[in-house]
């Protein structure tokens, strides 16, 4: 018994270090998604290359997909869209896209310019669907499932790196 | 010294000067109120040092505009506050919400002052124990008689 109260402070102090120590490098810029395993919010927007075309949450149904955030003014969209260009390209992924706070023109300009990856483009220019998907920074990428819930939250550009990660995720799913 | 609170006394101002600007239209001075208020209980998600009402993030004023409408649309306060939490987590309020996620953030440091005051009452408390009463010298009866043997032996010399 003595032995036992003796040891506890050591107990108590590794413990505390421990649970400090596992804080450390921790990424605080990135905040956990409450969304996650949620379906994705409702939303009624106009596709971004087709103002007559109304979008909504049953669209992004039926397969696995990206859902990734993006904007013409965002500078580290421009730097993800060559990766997003080859997954969706030489990997057959679906992404879809939603166009966040931004001007259907210069979007349209963009993707002519720097291909499109895109199976489709939700047009946020309120970025209320946005809002709703708690997004706070674009880019932003979402994993969905075929029944359009979302499974995972990236905040940041996807490369190489990260796709792998995503990859691996996506494979969880189709293996379901 | 005059020098260190007039540095003081920018700083805090400055603040005041750099906080975000937008104009709303408040149906009563009550609104007027718990907008300020919640605006400034509730975190942004981009600048995490700053709360939405002196953020200048596109994020904190879009949760601004987002908080005008709600408190004019007569949304009460857990109601805004449970929105904010849907999409932002937890995190979006500087005073979490007790669960069972945060008891550790709620509790945690009173239970580590209790620890750090039981465990001086029983350090100090042996101590007192020793105190009173005669200094004990620490020797065994054998030991102190063969000390008094020594003791006398070397009297005797």
């Amino acid at each position: 018994m003595r032995r036992l109260i003796a040891i506890l402070p050591l107990v108590l102090f590794v413990g505390l270090g421990l649970f400090l120590w596992n804080g450390i490098g921790k990424d605080s810029t990135t905040i956990p998604s409450p969304l996650i395993d949620k379906p994705m919010p409702d939303f009624r927007l106009t596709a971004l290359l087709d103002e007559q075309r109304i979008l909504t949450a049953a669209d992004l149904k039926g397969r696995p997909a990206l859902l990734n955030v993006w904007a013409t003014w965002c500078p580290t969209c421009k730097q993800e869209h060559a990766q997003l260009n080859r997954i969706a390209r030489d990997e057959g992924v679906t992404i879809y896209g939603v166009n966040y706070k931004d001007d259907r023109a210069k979007a349209q300009v963009w993707l002519d310019k720097y291909l499109n990856p895109y199976a489709l483009n939700i047009f946020d220019p309120e970025g209320k669907l946005g809002l709703n998907l708690g997004v706070y920074g674009a880019p932003e990428t979402f994993i969905l499932d075929a029944q359009g819930v979302i499974r995972y939250k990236h905040v940041g550009a996807v490369d190489q790196r990260v796709w792998s990660q995503l990859r691996e995720r996506m494979k969880q799913l189709e293996g379901n | 010294m005059l020098r260190f609170f007039c540095l003081v006394a920018l700083f805090c101002f400055s603040g005041l000067a750099a906080a975000a600007i937008d104009t709303y239209e408040f149906s009563d001075d009550a609104t007027r109120e718990r907008f300020q208020s919640l605006a400034a209980e509730l975190r942004c998600p981009k600048c995490q040092n700053q709360n939405i009402a002196d953020s200048n993030s596109p994020i904190a004023k879009d949760l601004r505009v987002e908080l005008h409408r709600m408190l004019e649309d007569g949304a009460d306060d857990d109601q805004i506050v449970d929105f904010m939490v849907t999409r932002y987590g937890e995190f979006v309020l500087y005073r979490p919400r007790v669960s069972n996620q945060t008891y550790l953030l709620w509790y945690g440091p009173a239970a580590l002052l209790l620890i750090g005051v039981v465990v001086v009452l029983v350090v100090s408390g042996k101590r007192k124990k020793v105190e009173p009463g005669k200094p004990k010298s620490g020797l065994s009866d054998t030991e102190k008689q063969r000390l008094d043997q020594l003791l006398k032996q070397e009297e005797d010399k």
